[in-house]
C-alpha cells in the first residue's frame, strides 16, 4: 500500500529527506521515530501528496508519487496542528471535508465519524472552544471520515490526556485491524510499538533503522533509539 | 465521486462566508472603515475649489480599494491559523476551485462594503447616486471581479511571506489602478449625464481586464500554493 | 550512513570569472563615453528647447531598456515556472534591480526636461506615466523578493509577480491614454521620437546601442552576484 525507492526531498540547498526506501501492505503500521528536524513531517506530507518529491519515487495507495487528486482521495493525514477552521463547529468541519472527497451522504457519515470518536455531545460546539484533546478527535474524524486506506499521522498523541491517548490508540487498532496502512509519527516509543508491525527511525533526513515484526521489544527499542539518536552511527 | 471545479469552489465559497457571518470582524472593519474615509475625504474637500460631481467618484472608488484589501487580508488568514489550508490542499479537489472559492467569498464581501459605502457617499456628498442604481452596480461588479482576482491571488501569496500584511497593498494597488480609472470615470460621466456609449467605452475597459486578470490569476494560482 | 551534504549541482557552478578586468562592461563604458561626446559636442540643438533637449538622448534610450528589462524579467519568470532552472530566476532578479535602476533615470530626466521646456517639474504625460508604473511595479517586485527567505518560494512567486506585472502594462497605458484624451490640456509643444532628422536619429540609436550595452554588463555582474549568494546561502545549508 506505500512503497517508496529512494524518496527525497530537497529545500534549496537542504537536504530534508534523502533516499527513504520502505514497503508497507495493508493493514501494516510503521512507528516512525526520531528527533525533531529528522525530517519526518516532511516525509509525511510526501506520502500524504501535499509535498513532492524532489528525488526517487514510490506509490501510496497504488498511486505513483507525487500523484494528484487520486492519492489525496485515498489518504486521511493527521499534523500536529488541527486544520480545523476554530469558527466552524466539529460537525460542520468533518462535514466540509466529507464533502470536499466526495463521500455519499456527507452529513451522515460526519455524524457517524464524530461518533466513533466519542464527540457526537460537542458537534456543534466552535472547535475554537474544545479542548486540545478534543479538537485531536475532530481532526481524526476529519481525516477518517472518508475511508482512506491510508491513514498518515503525525505527532497525534501530543497534547492528549490519558483517556484522549487511550481511545486514540483503541482507534488506530481498529484502523489496523481494517486493513488501513498506517505511518505514525511520535515521540512515545512504548505507545508507538505497541500499536505498530514496524517500526523505524530517522535522522537528518534518513532512515537509519527499520524493522519489523513482533520481535521488537520496547524495553530493547529505547536503548537502539538513544544510541541511534544521541550517538550517532 | 471528488467534487468538480464548480463543487468544490461553492462549498469552500460557503465556508468562508459561514465564518465571516460568524465572526463578522472583518465585514465590520471595513465597512466603518469605508465610512470614516468617505467622511475624512469630506472635510479634506474645498467645495468651492471642486464640485461633489467631480469629487465624489473617485472618493468612492478609491475607498473602495482600500476597503477591499482588509477583506482580502483575511481571505487566506483564516487559512493560517490551526493549517487549515491543508485540509483544502490534501482534499482530491483542483486547485483552481481554492482560488475560485475563495474569491467568489470576497465578491460577496466587497459588494457588501459597497452596499454600505455607495448610499453613504450619496448622503455625504450629495451626489444623486442611487438614481442610477442599475448602472452603478454594473460598474461596482465589474470592479469587484477585478479588484478580487488580482486580491485573492496576492493574498495567497502575501500569507506566505515575511511581510504580509504590508506586502498585500505594495503588490496589489498597481493592479487596482486600472480598475479604478474606469470605474471613476464611468460613474463621473453617469452623474454628469453624459451619453451612455461614453460609459460603455470605460466598461468595456473594465471587461477586458476582468477577462484577461481572472484567466491569468486563475492560471497562476496553483504555483502559489503547490510546494 | 548517509551524510548530510547538499548535493552541489551542475546550476549552482559559479561560471568562470576572469582574472583581471571585466571586457563588456569597459566596452559599455566606453560606448557610453562615446555616446555622450556625440551628444554634447556633434549633435545640434534643437531649434525651440536648446540645449535642454539632449537629455532626450539619456531619456529614450533609459525608457526603452528599463521597459525591456522587464520584458526580461517575465520571460525568465515564464522559463522558470517552466523548468524549474534557478538560473533563469537569477536574471530575472538582475534585469529587475537593473531595470529599476534605468526606470528611476527615466524618472529623474523627465522632470529635468521637463522644467525649463515645459515650466513644470511633472506632467501627467502618457508615456511618463506609465514608466511610474513601471517604476511602482519593479519596486513591488524586488519588495516581494526580499520578503521571502526561501529560494524556491522567491522564485515562484517573483515569477508570478513578474508575469501578472507585464500583463499590466498595456491596461494601465490604455487607461491613463484614454484618462488624458478626454481630459484636454494645454497644448504643449511635445518632441516626438520619429521626425528627427539624421544627424539627431543617429545620435539617439547610438545612445541607445551604448545603454543597452552597459545594462548587459551591469545585468552579468549582478548575476554573478546572485550566483554566488545562492551558493553561499547553500553552504551555510539555509
Amino acid at each position: 500500500m506505500i512503497a517508496t525507492r529512494g524518496l527525497g526531498r530537497r529545500f534549496g540547498g537542504r537536504v530534508a529527506v534523502s533516499e527513504v526506501s520502505l514497503s508497507l501492505e495493508a493493514g501494516d503500521c510503521l512507528a516512525l521515530f526520531g528527533p525533531n528536524g529528522a525530517g519526518k513531517t516532511t516525509l509525511l506530507r510526501m506520502l500524504a501528496g501535499l509535498l513532492r518529491p524532489t528525488e526517487g519515487g514510490g506509490s501510496v495507495a497504488g498511486v505513483a508519487l507525487p500523484g494528484g487528486a487520486e492519492l489525496r482521495a485515498a489518504v486521511g493525514y493527521i499534523s500536529h496542528a488541527s486544520m480545523l477552521y476554530g469558527a466552524l463547529s466539529a460537525r460542520e468541519n468533518v462535514e466540509l471535508t466529507a464533502r470536499l472527497f466526495g463521500v455519499r451522504d456527507p452529513r451522515e457519515q460526519a455524524v457517524r465519524a464524530l461518533e466513533r470518536m466519542e464527540m457526537s455531545e460537542r458537534a456543534d460546539t466552535p472547535v475554537r472552544l474544545l479542548s486540545r484533546g478534543m479538537q485531536q478527535r475532530v481532526s481524526i474524524a476529519r481525516a477518517t471520515v472518508h475511508d482512506p486506506r491510508v491513514v498518515l499521522l503525525d505527532e497525534p498523541f501530543t497534547g492528549l490526556d490519558d483517556s484522549g491517548s487511550a481511545a486514540l490508540a483503541a482507534h488506530i487498532a481498529s484502523l489496523r485491524a481494517a486493513g488501513t496502512t498506517m505511518v505514525l509519527v511520535t515521540h512515545q516509543i512504548a505507545e508507538g510499538l505497541a500499536l505498530a508491525t514496524h517500526a523505524a527511525i530517522m535522522r537528518e533526513g534518513a532512515l537509519v533503522r527499520l524493522e519489523k515484526g513482533e520481535t521488537m521489544d520496547a524495553s530493547a527499542y529505547l536503548g537502539v533509539y538513544r544510541e541511534h539518536v544521541t550517538h550517532g552511527a | 465521486m471528488a467534487p468538480n471545479t464548480l463543487t468544490a469552489a461553492f462549498l469552500i465559497a460557503r465556508k468562508d462566508l459561514a465564518i465571516e457571518f460568524r465572526t463578522r470582524t472583518a465585514f465590520f472593519s471595513a465597512a466603518v472603515f469605508a465610512l470614516l474615509g468617505i467622511v475624512i475625504f469630506y472635510f479634506a474637500w474645498d467645495p468651492t475649489a471642486v464640485s461633489a460631481i467631480d469629487l465624489a467618484p473617485g472618493v468612492l472608488w478609491a475607498i473602495f480599494t482600500f476597503s477591499g484589501l482588509l477583506g482580502l487580508q483575511r481571505s487566506f488568514g483564516i487559512e493560517q491559523a490551526d493549517r487549515a489550508i491543508d485540509t483544502l490542499l490534501g482534499a482530491p479537489i483542483p486547485r483552481e476551485s481554492i482560488y475560485l472559492g475563495k474569491a467568489m467569498a470576497n465578491l460577496v464581501f466587497v459588494a457588501a462594503v459597497q452596499v454600505v459605502a455607495i448610499p453613504a457617499v450619496q448622503l455625504f456628498y450629495g451626489v444623486p447616486l442611487l438614481e442610477h442604481a442599475w448602472a452603478l452596480a454594473s460598474i461596482a461588479l465589474l470592479a469587484a471581479v477585478g479588484l478580487v482576482a488580482v486580491g485573492t491571488l496576492f493574498s495567497a501569496m502575501a500569507v506566505n511571506t515575511k511581510l504580509a500584511e504590508m506586502l498585500l497593498p505594495v503588490l496589489s494597488l498597481p493592479f487596482f489602478v486600472p480598475i479604478v480609472i474606469p470605474a471613476a470615470q464611468a460613474t463621473a460621466r453617469l452623474l454628469a449625464g453624459r451619453p451612455a456609449d461614453e460609459i460603455v467605452g470605460w466598461l468595456k475597459l473594465l471587461i477586458a481586464f476582468d477577462i484577461v486578470f481572472v484567466a491569468a490569476c486563475m492560471l497562476a494560482f496553483p504555483f502559489t500554493i503547490e510546494e | 550512513m548517509t551524510t548530510l551534504s547538499p548535493a552541489p549541482s551542475a546550476e549552482d557552478a559559479i561560471p568562470a570569472k576572469r582574472a583581471g578586468i571585466d571586457l563588456l562592461f569597459l566596452v559599455a563604458v566606453l560606448a557610453i563615453a562615446v555616446a555622450l561626446v556625440r551628444v554634447i559636442y556633434f549633435t545640434p540643438f534643437e531649434a525651440i528647447q536648446g540645449p535642454a533637449q539632449k537629455i532626450f538622448y539619456l531619456h529614450l534610450p533609459a525608457a526603452l531598456d528599463a521597459f525591456m528589462a522587464f520584458g526580461v524579467v517575465a520571460l525568465a519568470g515564464i522559463g522558470y515556472l517552466w523548468l524549474g532552472d534557478l538560473r533563469l530566476d537569477r536574471a530575472a532578479e538582475s534585469s529587475a534591480e537593473v531595470g529599476v535602476v534605468f526606470t528611476t533615470v527615466v524618472l529623474v530626466t523627465g522632470p529635468i526636461w521637463a522644467r525649463p521646456v515645459w515650466g513644470t517639474w511633472w506632467t501627467w504625460d502618457a508615456r511618463l506615466t506609465l514608466t511610474l508604473f513601471l517604476w511602482f511595479i519593479y519596486v513591488s517586485y524586488l519588495v516581494l523578493r526580499g520578503a521571502i527567505d526561501d529560494r524556491a518560494l522567491r522564485a515562484r512567486y517573483s515569477a508570478v509577480l513578474g508575469i501578472l506585472g507585464s500583463l499590466l502594462i498595456p491596461f494601465i497605458h490604455l487607461s491613463v491614454y484614454l484618462f488624458r484624451t478626454l481630459h484636454p490640456r494645454p497644448i504643449v509643444i511635445k518632441p516626438s521620437a520619429p521626425s528627427l532628422p539624421p544627424e539627431m536619429l543617429t545620435t539617439l540609436i547610438i545612445s541607445f546601442i551604448a545603454f543597452s550595452l552597459f545594462y548587459l554588463a551591469l545585468v552579468r555582474q549582478r548575476y554573478r552576484l546572485a550566483t554566488e549568494r545562492d551558493l553561499l546561502e547553500l553552504e551555510e545549508g539555509r
